[in-house]
């Protein structure tokens, strides 16, 4: 992990943290943030931007305002596997409890192994929207939240050890929009979080290697799940899995799966350690086919 | 290197794993065994009446709701909150309140009103060294009472 990024998420977070201001909502100023929903209900940041575990989006809305108030935060993210980095940054605005507004940027790049200096870049702007249920106060019934989000992703193209658009690996689109449901869930009786997303996709590697592919070329409904346990109101240890169609046959694409940690000190940062295991990437053109794996780090500033 | 972190990976999933099933099961036996409820493990009626009379201080000073309790008879509120606890955990006691929604009809209650409460209660049951699951197992039943109490 490269010190001048910590550096910029540590300044990030200070000027943030110097920003916010928890003001809680009454009748006469709607307009400030009331900072109202309990600790970690806005769950983390996910890899493409929106609230969710690390992987996988969740039918929470990010932030901590009420359904009288917003909430907003900004993240950054570091993956490091055997022969790739993903760095994620982004941002979400959570309206009402009820709409979420996210972007996000992720840089891939290879800094290892056979496609030593190969940089991707991709940008993800996503909306969701809170339809039903609500997973903290509906204890008293089956009903999870259920929420409804699309992810349009714009791959910037190639850089460093090959130039040009995503397509020139195979795929056949440069950008897609993933459409996606979840339900999410807290056992508060059992102090578990459960979440199952079901998103339709066309993505390859998320989108980092393009949308569609030779093998195949069109959307796929693919599942993704999470199953947390809350320690403690500061504590969250989990993990998650995502599937993923296979349209290109320059890469092996697998599931996604971690184990995290994540940590909520105040409404204001969170911090979220993982192992995360991608499975094979952009094999077998790397002659590379173990598994991508390794530490994931996300921090979180926002109210 | 990719083996140990392989193993680190599955370790943490297989403990992530235990602990839920742990707790799933755990969960179960206490159903089949009546003595042991959540009231017992709140330290019984003693251990409520510390929990609610610590939870009123802690709310008189939390600047968000504090204002709340300023024409309130906080002995009776208390007494009937120790009530509601009690029958709530398991143990033996009728809550002899109003029910929840005529009593906060005229209150105007946020949201964020109602979550300012709940952190106020998990302090004070933080304070008395109530595990977090046992804190989860009160607010599970606490949680749906949203419904009736927050108006606004």
């Amino acid at each position: 992990m490269k010190s001048h990024h910590i550096q910029t998420v540590a300044l990030i977070a200070t000027l943030t943290g110097m920003c916010l201001s928890p003001v809680r909502a009454d009748d006469s100023t709607h307009a400030m943030p009331d900072m109202g929903k309990l600790l970690a209900t806005g769950g983390v940041s996910s890899v493409e931007g929106a609230a969710g575990g690390g992987i996988t989006p969740w039918a929470l809305i990010s932030g901590y305002g009420t359904r009288d108030s917003y909430g907003a935060n900004v993240h950054y993210t570091e993956l490091g596997t055997q022969d790739f980095q993903l760095d994620t940054y982004g941002a979400a605005l959570g309206i009402m409890d009820r709409v979420e507004l996210s972007i996000a940027r992720q840089d891939f790049k290879s800094d290892r192994g056979p496609l030593n200096g190969l940089k991707i870049r991709q940008d993800i702007v996503a909306l969701k929207l809170k339809l039903a249920g609500d997973a903290v106060y509906d204890q008293n019934s089956w009903m999870p939240q259920i929420a409804i989000g699309a992810e349009h992703k714009k791959n910037d193209g190639l850089t460093g050890l090959l130039n040009g658009p995503i397509t020139a690996l195979g795929a056949k689109n440069t950008s897609g929009t993933d459409y996606y449901v979840s339900a999410t869930k807290i056992f508060l009786d059992q102090s578990i979080l459960a979440n199952i997303t079901i998103r339709d996709t066309e993505a390859n590697q998320m989108g980092l290697l393009g949308f569609g592919g030779d093998l195949h070329n069109s959307y796929r409904a693919e599942f993704e799940g999470s199953l947390a346990y809350l320690i403690n109101k500061n504590w969250v240890l989990g993990t998650e899995y995502r599937a993923k169609p296979h349209n290109l046959s320059a890469d092996r694409e697998a599931a996604y799966y971690d184990a995290f940690l994540a940590w909520f000190p105040t409404k204001n940062y969170s911090v979220t350690l993982a192992y995360a295991n991608l499975g094979s990437i952009a094999a077998p053109e790397t002659g590379n086919n173990s598994k991508q794996s390794g530490a994931y780090l996300s921090l979180q500033a926002g109210f | 290197m990719n083996r140990l972190v392989q193993l680190v990976l599955a370790s943490s999933m297989a403990v992530c794993t235990a602990i839920v099933s742990y707790s799933v099961m755990a969960q179960t036996a206490m159903t089949a065994e009546a003595s042991d409820t959540v009231f017992d493990h709140f330290g019984g009626k003693a251990g409520i009446s510390k929990v609610i009379d610590d939870f009123l201080v802690i709310w008189q000073g939390d600047p968000r709701i504090s204002d709340r309790l300023a024409d309130a008879d906080v002995d009776r509120l208390g007494a009937l909150l120790k009530e509601q606890v009690t029958q709530l955990t398991g143990g033996p006691a009728n809550y002899s309140g109003k029910d929840m929604q005529t009593a906060h009809a005229q209150m105007g209650l946020h949201n964020a009103d109602f979550n300012a409460l709940a952190e106020d209660l998990q302090l004070s049951m933080e304070k008395n060294g109530i595990a977090s699951r046992d804190q989860n197992r009160l607010l599970a039943k606490l949680a749906p009472m949203q419904k009736q109490i927050v108006t606004k």
